[in-house]
């Protein structure tokens, strides 16, 4: 089984039960790598439950620089006595299993690697305590895999004392855990599997952040003042993070007062709301939900939408419908959240697919929210949001400036001498507002969700109701030209277009290059970053016959967006869906489009 | 705060210069006689009176007859019409964007107990500062007269219905929740009404008064016990109840143990004196009880029922700025490019 070195190029699966620290251990093997230069990418599949179930981390080593995940695992660490033969049963052939002695694994393949390691015993000659063992024999493994893969043993120690950075004793213990597990490997392991890591520089300056965290540190530096959130799997972290990042940076040195609200609602409900209600009262608000939330939201964003205040919305996808599968990843609210609420409704839609684009989609997200005055939804997902990606460091967002949109002051007032809250006084849909609070006769208006007019009084006129509606609709159209444009790549002489958004962008980048060096066909690409289309989605299905939608739901709920806005181009339209809650893989897509070709040819 | 203006000012005129008719609003819409006009005038002249400064207030409300009544008062405070049973989240969004914004919120007993009862609730436990007025009439009137839930047992719908659940006790569940400034009132007893009302502009935090306001055309029946003629005959003043504003002196004749004397957060003084029962309204336990005992009587206390001057409100709780965090200028918002910095170096 001595294949030739396969440096720098394969996937490790670690398989544990939650709860039991290994997530910790996963970080530092990570990290490792990632030191050494390499590009890496994390994936954690983990259950909705606090402790006791499986659950599995993916660590994608790619020195052509792939961070989507790969279908194939490569080298199995089976630490779960309750899956641990299935997990072995997954290996690539030619794979390597590393699991625990007392298993009794050995002879389960015989087309992989095996080695075993009796983790617990080693674990008990750092600690005598029965807890702290079962933590450190996830650090034992990461040491055996220090030697098998021969990673550098000082940029481990390094990854360790980085993850323990608050707790100086624990990083000690858990770096001689390592050690143990390394030297256990170097005097009782035959190596005779073919991954290895190797250094290079692909890493250099990088950063490794998940997407939650990045579109914390986006609203902070955008200038958000109220977060009102509900906990719920995946999009908790994403105020968490913010809570800490806040309290470190966003406290006035002068007062020693906070520069911003984060209030834990009672339910979405009344987190959208005060978002709203902040929102109207002149603050930069936004929550942070997943799917469940988005659905009881659904009336108090209607009441947005219709009266014409901002609010930024984060839905950080999972599986539905209803509780579905909680921890697993999905792009399955596009559709029902584009149109949410009852009524005529649509709304702007930004849709991050890597992790800079969550810091600066969640300051666009603002900016464009008060310039349109409307809710703004940030569609991320499981994968994107939970998941660590590496990526360059942040610029400063000089490019961004916090823009408050039309809102009208005192001193305004005091020259202008009139004021009607709904008046379309330039054409482009967007009135002017004022702020309660605001020192002035003239300002004051009323806001209500029933019928108004361009006063803000209570109308039922069928003539007042439909030129409100008119000018809502031409609002959201003008709102085309202001969000991001598609990002589209173009060949000299592709034969068929490839259209995908948010965090299945990963994946199309390896699938590109599977479809052009295995089957020599060319591709176009465009990733749509916003809801209204801009005017150059068209363009793109146009230059293509055949283009692929490619998205992670059961539906094509983008495909039936685009053709919506371009029924006559319908017939271009295919899809490519993958809607079982892991990760879109390149191999994927390759595979589905590839079917679709040969059938249609 | 407690600073005495003596100035003589000219008749029709309070303390900041405006006339009664600065307060109005639009004509109300609602049936002729209606409690909820009743209490609409008494919030006018209490606003008058108190010298509030109407660019500061904000008018709130959920759905329903009482929810329509923001736009009847107060035309220079801009207002905001929310939805059913979610007036609560609008207020404390608009109070975390600007706190020296003055809230006053409009509800009814649908809006507020049954499709609104979890925000209520929260918005208790939080002590947003805000006057929260629940106009209590036992029915839904927009939808043409169904139970609510504070409905009494045994009370009769016109097309003979009886109630056969247990009436919700908001002041009850208020003070239970920590409620600083409890109180109930009659839409038919301007003269109480319009002091608590100033009460609960001088007081930090959440001030609830549920108001037993006649629906005329669907509760107003025998066998109502939200009627006029039941409420008249039923009500049990807890005290006879005075206001003196942060801006005058107080002169009280202190008769021995007849009146109890209560400083609010602003400076102003509720005077309270004795009437038939010895009542004090900062002992918790003993308003709690009081209640329930009346309520097996088949009367209902009035007055203020539970004062705490001293709780700390929710922007304290949240170390707020002083500033309107709505309008803090960009660079007070956006940290540093240092601060990014040290931050990527951190996720190196």
């Amino acid at each position: 089984m001595r294949n030739a070195r396969v440096i720098n190029d394969f996937s490790i699966q670690v398989a544990t039960v939650n709860g039991s620290g290994s997530q910790s251990a996963n970080m530092v093997l990570m990290r490792s790598i990632f030191q050494m230069g390499v590009p890496v990418s994390g994936k954690n599949l983990f259950p909705s439950n606090i402790a006791g179930l499986p659950t599995w981390f993916t660590i994608r080593a790619s020195k052509h620089g792939y961070i989507a995940r790969r279908a194939e695992i490569d080298f199995m660490v089976a630490m779960n006595p309750q899956t641990a033969r299935e997990d072995a049963m997954l290996v690539q052939p030619g794979g390597a299993l590393l699991a625990e002695q007392s298993l009794g694994l050995k002879g389960l393949r015989g087309d992989i690697s095996y080695y075993e390691v009796p983790f617990s015993k080693l674990a008990s000659e750092v600690s005598s305590d029965a807890r702290l063992r079962k933590l450190l024999a996830n650090m034992v493994y990461v040491g055996v895999m220090t030697d098998l893969l021969a990673l550098d043993t000082v940029e481990v120690e390094k990854a360790i004392r980085k993850q323990f950075k608050t707790k100086a004793k624990a990083a000690e213990t858990n770096v001689t855990a390592m050690r143990i597990g390394a030297e256990y490997a170097r005097s009782h392991l035959q190596k005779t599997d073919p991954f290895r890591v190797e250094r290079m520089n692909k890493t250099q300056g990088k950063i490794i952040i998940d997407g939650n965290a990045a579109a914390a540190l986006g609203a902070m530096f955008g200038g958000c003042t109220v977060v009102t959130w509900y906990p719920i799997t995946p999009s908790t972290s994403l105020v968490e993070t913010m809570i800490d990042y806040m309290k470190e940076y966003r406290i006035d040195p002068k007062t020693g007062k906070a520069t911003f609200a984060i209030v834990q609602a009672e339910d979405e409900l009344a987190a959208v709301g005060m978002v709203i209600g902040a929102g109207w009262a002149g603050a930069r608000a936004m929550t942070s939900t997943s799917g469940p939330g988005i659905s009881l939201m659904s009336e108090f964003v209607g009441l947005a939408y219709f009266t014409e205040i901002p609010a930024v919305i984060w839905d950080i996808q999972r599986v539905g419908p209803s509780t579905g599968l909680p921890t697993r990843t999905s792009q399955g609210d596009i559709l029902s959240t584009y149109f949410l609420s009852h009524g005529d409704t649509r709304h702007v839609m930004l849709l991050p697919a890597t992790v800079e684009e969550c810091f600066r989609f969640a300051q666009d997200a603002f900016n464009l929210s008060e310039k349109f005055q409307t809710p703004v939804f940030c569609m991320s997902d499981l994968d994107l949001g939970m998941n660590n990606w590496m990526a360059d460091p942040f610029a400063y967002p000089e490019d961004i400036p916090i823009e408050r949109g039309k809102v009208l002051s005192a001193e305004d007032l005091e020259k202008i001498g009139t004021f009607a809250r709904y008046r379309d006084l330039d054409g482009d849909g967007i009135p002017y507002r004022t702020l309660p609070g605001t020192n002035h006769p003239a300002a004051a208006y009323f806001t209500r969700g029933s019928g108004h007019n361009e006063q803000a009084e209570y109308t039922e006129r069928p003539e007042d109701y439909v030129r409100l509606m008119d000018r809502l609709d031409r609002k959201i159209e003008n709102a085309r030209a202001s969000v991001p444009e598609p990002a589209i790549e173009i060949g000299a002489n592709a034969g068929i277009g490839i259209i995908a958004y948010g965090s299945t962008h990963h994946a199309i980048a390896e699938c590109r290059d599977q479809l052009k060096n295995e089957y020599g066909l060319e591709t176009d690409y465009m990733r749509i970053r916003a809801l209204p289309l801009s005017p150059a989605a068209q363009t793109f299905i146009e230059a293509h016959d055949k283009n692929y939608v490619v998205e992670q739901n059961r539906d094509g709920q983008m495909r039936s967006i685009l053709s919506l806005d371009y029924p006559m181009l319908t017939g271009r339209l295919r899809s490519v869906l993958h809607y079982d809650g892991i990760p879109i893989d390149a191999r994927y897509i390759t595979n589905a489009i590839i079917a679709q070709e040969k059938e249609k040819t | 705060m407690a600073t005495v203006v003596n100035t003589p000012r000219p008749k029709g005129v309070n303390r900041i210069g405006m006339m009664l008719q600065d307060y109005k609003g639009k004509d109300s819409t609602l049936c002729a006689g209606c409690g909820h006009d009743a209490i609409t005038s008494q919030i006018i002249k209490s606003f008058f009176e108190y010298g509030v400064e109407p660019y500061r207030v904000i008018k709130l409300s959920g759905i329903g007859c009482s929810s329509k009544t923001p736009a009847y008062f107060l035309n220079r405070s801009h207002g905001f019409n929310a939805v059913h049973g979610r007036m609560p989240a609008i207020a404390t969004g608009a109070i975390l964007a600007n706190r020296h914004l003055i809230p006053i919120g409009v509800s009814g007993d649908g809006d507020t107990a049954s499709i609104g009862m979890g925000q209520f609730v929260h918005l208790l436990r939080r002590n947003i500062p805000m006057i929260y007025i629940m106009e209590n009439n036992g029915v839904y009137g927009l939808t043409k007269g169904q139970f609510s839930a504070t409905a009494d047992e045994g009370s009769k719908l016109k097309t003979g219905v009886v109630n056969e659940l247990p009436a919700i006790d908001c002041c009850i569940l208020s003070i239970d929740l920590g409620c600083g400034y409890v109180a109930r009132s009659f839409a038919g007893d301007p003269k109480q009404l319009v002091v608590l009302l100033q009460g609960a502009l001088a007081h930090r935090g959440t001030a609830f008064i549920d108001i037993i306001s006649p629906c005329v055309t669907f509760n107003n029946h025998e066998g109502s016990t939200k009627s006029y003629k039941y409420a008249k005959d039923s009500e049990e003043l807890l005290h006879e109840i005075n206001f003196v504003p942060f801006y005058e002196q107080i002169t009280v004749d202190y008769e021995a143990g007849l009146t109890k004397i209560v400083e609010l957060h602003d400076g102003s003084h509720i005077t309270l004196k004795k009437l038939e029962r010895d009542y004090n309204p900062t002992n918790k336990p003993e308003a709690l009880r009081q209640i329930r005992d009346a309520d097996a009587h088949g009367e209902f206390l009035t007055g203020l029922i539970y004062v705490d001057p001293a709780k700390q409100d929710f922007t304290e709780t949240l170390n707020m700025h002083d500033d309107p965090l709505a309008t803090l200028a960009p660079e007070r918002v956006r940290p540093s490019r240092e601060a990014l910095e040290e931050i990527m170096e951190s996720l190196r």
